[in-house]
């Protein structure tokens, strides 16, 4: 085991090379619904119990099992409504559990990135083969069912080895070469995109996801009134675009159907919705397209400001 | 640090529909709305759970949510528990009369036993009366045995038959958990809806192998309970999120149909002196709408079938 995962150098928020956005936007604003399956009846991993309650545990099953059936439909037309595409983090067998939802998503050109098969089969305990064998599955799935070359990942239930990140890069280019398999939402150490190191030193970035705006963390671990969240949503966006004047920033609200399209908490999301997009100066995008814009204009300035200052103040490494 | 086989990327389920046979895979968005009597829009249905927290929890396979969490005797548990029997629901009751609100209560079989007096009252006034178990630690789980289960779920409805006069077609299991059997047992026991699976807004047809059952809408995530004692809100905030869904249901049926409000509610959390006007704030607010239908889930199903 490591001490650091050594993804990226330590690179200070201040005085970066200045981003600016397409059309001079000062945030970059994404909303990534999760649209997941959960089963009923997972197998056992050694690590981590899927369900509190022997199966069925109804609890858990059934209202990850509202989302698809009545969630997913508020939520998708609340985001059309304030022109806002979803980057669907997807458990991606719900491709044949429920097509009709990934044809809704695909007719409304939304991006779809993988978050593996099911959110109740962790990578915990896998080789680095089976791992491999996951995520090929999943972006060969996304394209079999989209058109779309996956280019982002999540990992189901945020469970990862050592080597997810290398992987899914890897498989990506195996598969579709440069346009698959560039970015992460697995790290939430930055409000800006941040160049990761690899092994086989593929140009890959890590796009803020933020898992304090997440409404699962908000409703289920910080157990925030519905009220609540939607003020620290548009808290969070206030800051982010106040920063944006020197550098562009990144806000991401992830969400999951089951959650945030419940009657007594849809509407305060749409609050946060209509007050984000009301700003100008907001590029309301998804996340392959922050990654790529970053990857085409800033990465080699980043990575060269990051050498720079690891050179002059030193690195751990 | 390899230690799964196989077996794990293997996925049997990995086909159309769900991943068990209990119900069709169905979108609310693509089902044919519903119209609620005299062109109401919202069906609402007041649950209060009646409920009996034996001091000697066996806590088995678990501790039920709102159980003893302290070693025994957990006086404060229990009796706090039990201040809803004794004091809560008699504020609820003046509450929804004042208000003109038809409840429903989800009973314990030995909640009806212990207080003759509290279940007279109730049958008087004719509110539809459902199962909600034998008590909150005779819970239902997978791996149960069948047996002990059906004997169970059979002690559970023949007493509150006895007791009530009520045919008692309805159920709710302690902690909204089951057994892979209970539907099937629920259903050969002559139960007509039950409401432990929260995957819908609607009424939805259950499978079992004994028939069709109806599944019910009583989301947790609405529950008193569940809002004020699990997400440490405050009753305000509980009557915040409920008008809030009143307002987007309303919204949601004036182009897709009829919508169910299914709120559960305990008296010994409503009913404290400092909650019990957020209660009230509620109940005003729909009974000065006229878009609410106050409703028995036997009501609520019976004008759902005719639209079926």
């Amino acid at each position: 085991m490591k001490e650091d995962p050594g993804y990226y150098d330590y690179w200070p928020y201040e005085n970066r090379p200045k981003i600016t956005w397409p059309n001079g936007a000062k945030v970059a604003f994404w909303v990534a619904p999760n649209i997941e399956f959960y089963e009923l009846n997972p197998p056992d991993n050694p690590f981590r119990k899927p369900w509190p309650q022997p199966s069925p545990a109804l609890p858990g099953y059934t209202s990850r099992d509202w989302g698809n059936r009545v969630g997913h439909t508020r939520q998708m037309k609340l985001l059309e409504k304030y022109g806002i595409r979803g980057s669907i983090s997807l458990s991606t067998a719900l491709c044949d559990h429920h097509p009709e939802i990934i044809e809704q998503c695909k007719e409304r050109d939304w991006e779809f990135f993988s978050h593996g098969i099911y959110n109740t089969r962790y990578t915990y305990g896998m080789t680095e083969s089976q791992e491999r064998e996951m995520i090929k599955d999943s972006i060969e799935t996304i394209y079999k069912h989209t058109g779309q070359k996956c280019a982002g990942y999540l990992a189901p239930a945020l469970s990862h080895s050592e080597n997810t990140l290398d992987l899914f890069a890897e498989v990506g280019s195996e598969l579709f070469g440069d346009e698959a398999g560039f970015y992460s939402c697995d790290l939430f150490h930055d409000d800006q995109p941040t160049p990761i190191n690899l092994r086989n030193g593929k140009r890959f970035v890590s796009i803020p996801y933020s898992l304090e705006m997440n409404d699962t963390i908000a409703y289920l671990v910080q157990k925030i009134t519905p009220r609540r969240y939607g003020q620290e949503l548009k808290d969070n966006f206030d800051r982010l675009y106040a920063e944006g004047v020197d550098s562009g920033t990144i806000m991401c609200i992830p969400t999951h159907n089951y959650q945030v399209s419940n009657a007594h908490r849809i509407k305060a999301y749409e609050e946060a919705l209509e007050y984000i997009t009301g700003h100008s100066d907001v590029w309301v995008t998804t996340g392959k397209e922050i990654a790529q814009y970053f990857l085409d204009n800033y990465y080699e300035f980043a990575q060269a400001d990051i050498q720079q200052k690891n050179s002059n103040y030193g690195n751990v490494k | 640090m390899g230690t799964l086989n196989d077996e794990y990327l293997k996925y049997p389920e990995r086909s159309y529909g769900m991943d068990h046979d209990r119900y069709e895979w169905s979108m609310l968005q693509d089902r044919k709305p519903i119209s609620w009597p005299n062109k109401k829009k919202v069906a609402l249905w007041i649950n209060v759970g009646l409920q009996f927290f034996p001091l000697n929890q066996k806590g088995i396979p678990f501790k039920v949510p709102g159980g003893m969490t302290k070693p025994y005797p957990d006086l404060r548990h229990y009796s706090l528990r039990d201040y809803g029997n004794r004091v809560g629901i008699y504020r609820f009751l003046k509450a929804f009369d004042r208000y003109n609100i038809k409840p429903t209560f989800a009973v314990n079989t030995r909640l009806a036993e212990r207080y003759p007096y509290l279940i007279d009252k109730i049958k008087e006034r004719g509110d539809e009366i459902m199962c909600h178990g034998f008590d909150m630690d005779a819970l239902h789980y997978g791996g149960q045995n069948i047996h002990e289960e059906n004997e169970l779920i059979k002690r559970s409805l023949d007493g509150l038959r006895k007791l009530t006069g009520q045919e008692i077609n309805g159920w709710i299991s302690p902690a909204k958990n089951e057994s892979e059997n209970t539907p099937d047992i629920l259903k050969a026991n002559d139960i007509v809806y039950f409401c432990d699976w929260v995957n819908d807004d609607m009424p939805y047809q259950f499978k079992t192998n004994n028939g069709l059952l109806t599944a019910m809408p009583l989301p947790t995530e609405l529950d008193d309970h569940f809002i004020i004692l699990n997400n440490l809100h405050a009753a305000e905030d509980w009557a915040d999120q409920v008008e809030d869904a009143l307002d987007f249901m309303l919204q949601e049926s004036s182009t897709q149909g009829g919508r169910v409000l299914g709120l559960n509610i305990h008296p010994w959390v409503l009913g404290q002196p400092h909650r019990i006007q957020y209660l009230e704030r509620v109940l005003e607010r729909f009974s000065n709408n006229d878009s609410v239908w106050s409703a028995s889930p036997t009501e609520i199903i019976h004008h759902w079938k005719q639209d079926l």
